[in-house]
């Protein structure tokens, strides 16, 4: 992600940008929204269709390949690319270095967990509790 | 108080509103919504992955009005979110910059989000009414 080939080497000896690593960031931001094209349409497709599930329903569900498989994929890159849209709202309108500085880890570490959480969640109920 | 003595963007309420800047602050707007269903998708999860008495507990909130409201709202900012993306990611690949096809593009984007919650939502409708 912090590729060095993405800046001039003007902006590289600058050492200046949102974050001292904008390119990157930038890049990684066209990734995850390519990625979550078709996995977040499929997402919400999903999500609806199995909306009224109960219980067993919803664990089969989760449990078959394909699902599971996609539903790891969706949580990954949508948390990835939640963390870094997030931080672009906060550094845009979080004007005081201390508070933002404070959000931004904060929205870090969430991502982070919700990732986490949901990753070994399906992968606990695919495996067999 | 700002740390930095400088202009710092934003200004939206400086400019009269136009769709362009409306769907621009929408789309940072429906990418904070879809956060916090996240949040929520994922509890669904480690509901189900912990057992019955915690997805009951999902399902109560689910399963309410409340509920299904937030999931169609869910929907709504996913399919806008995603179409306004793939509208910025056309942008991004250099194409449709002047003004013309920017409010045409625009405004296929507010008639897709649209059409395509219309459409999950009868077709979700069906899909329950056959179990």
């Amino acid at each position: 992600m912090n590729d060095p080939h993405m800046r001039t080497p003007l902006g590289r000896v600058y050492g200046l940008g949102s974050a001292r690593d904008g390119a990157g960031a930038w890049w990684g931001m066209r990734l995850s929204s390519i990625a979550l094209v078709p996995l977040s349409l499929w997402w919400v497709i999903a999500i609806i269709a199995h909306a009224g599930a109960d219980y067993a329903e919803f664990r089969h569900w989760v449990a078959s390949p394909v699902p599971a498989i996609l539903l790891i994929l969706t949580l990954g890159v949508t948390c990835y690319h939640l963390a870094h849209g997030v931080q672009e709202v906060v550094e845009d309108y979080v004007h005081t270095e201390a508070a933002k500085i404070a959000i931004l880890i904060a929205v870090k570490f969430g991502a982070v967990v919700l990732a986490v959480a949901g990753i070994f969640s399906v992968l606990r109920i695919a495996f067999g509790s | 108080m700002p740390s930095v003595n400088r202009p710092l963007s934003p200004h939206l309420q400086v400019y009269r509103p136009q769709l362009t800047s409306i769907l621009s602050i929408s789309h940072r707007l429906m990418g904070l919504a879809l956060s916090v269903g996240t949040v929520f998708l994922v509890w669904q999860l480690v509901a189900a992955a912990s057992g019955p008495a915690e997805y009951a507990t999902f399902q109560g909130l689910a399963g309410s009005w409340l509920g299904l409201l937030l999931l169609v709202g869910w929907s709504f900012a996913l399919f806008y979110h995603l179409a306004n993306g793939i509208r910025h990611l056309v942008w991004d690949a250099g194409y449709g910059f002047d003004l013309a096809t920017t409010y045409r593009s625009g405004q296929i984007v507010v008639v897709a989000a649209i059409a395509l919650t219309v459409i999950a939502w009868i077709v979700a409708l069906g899909i329950w009414g056959g179990r």
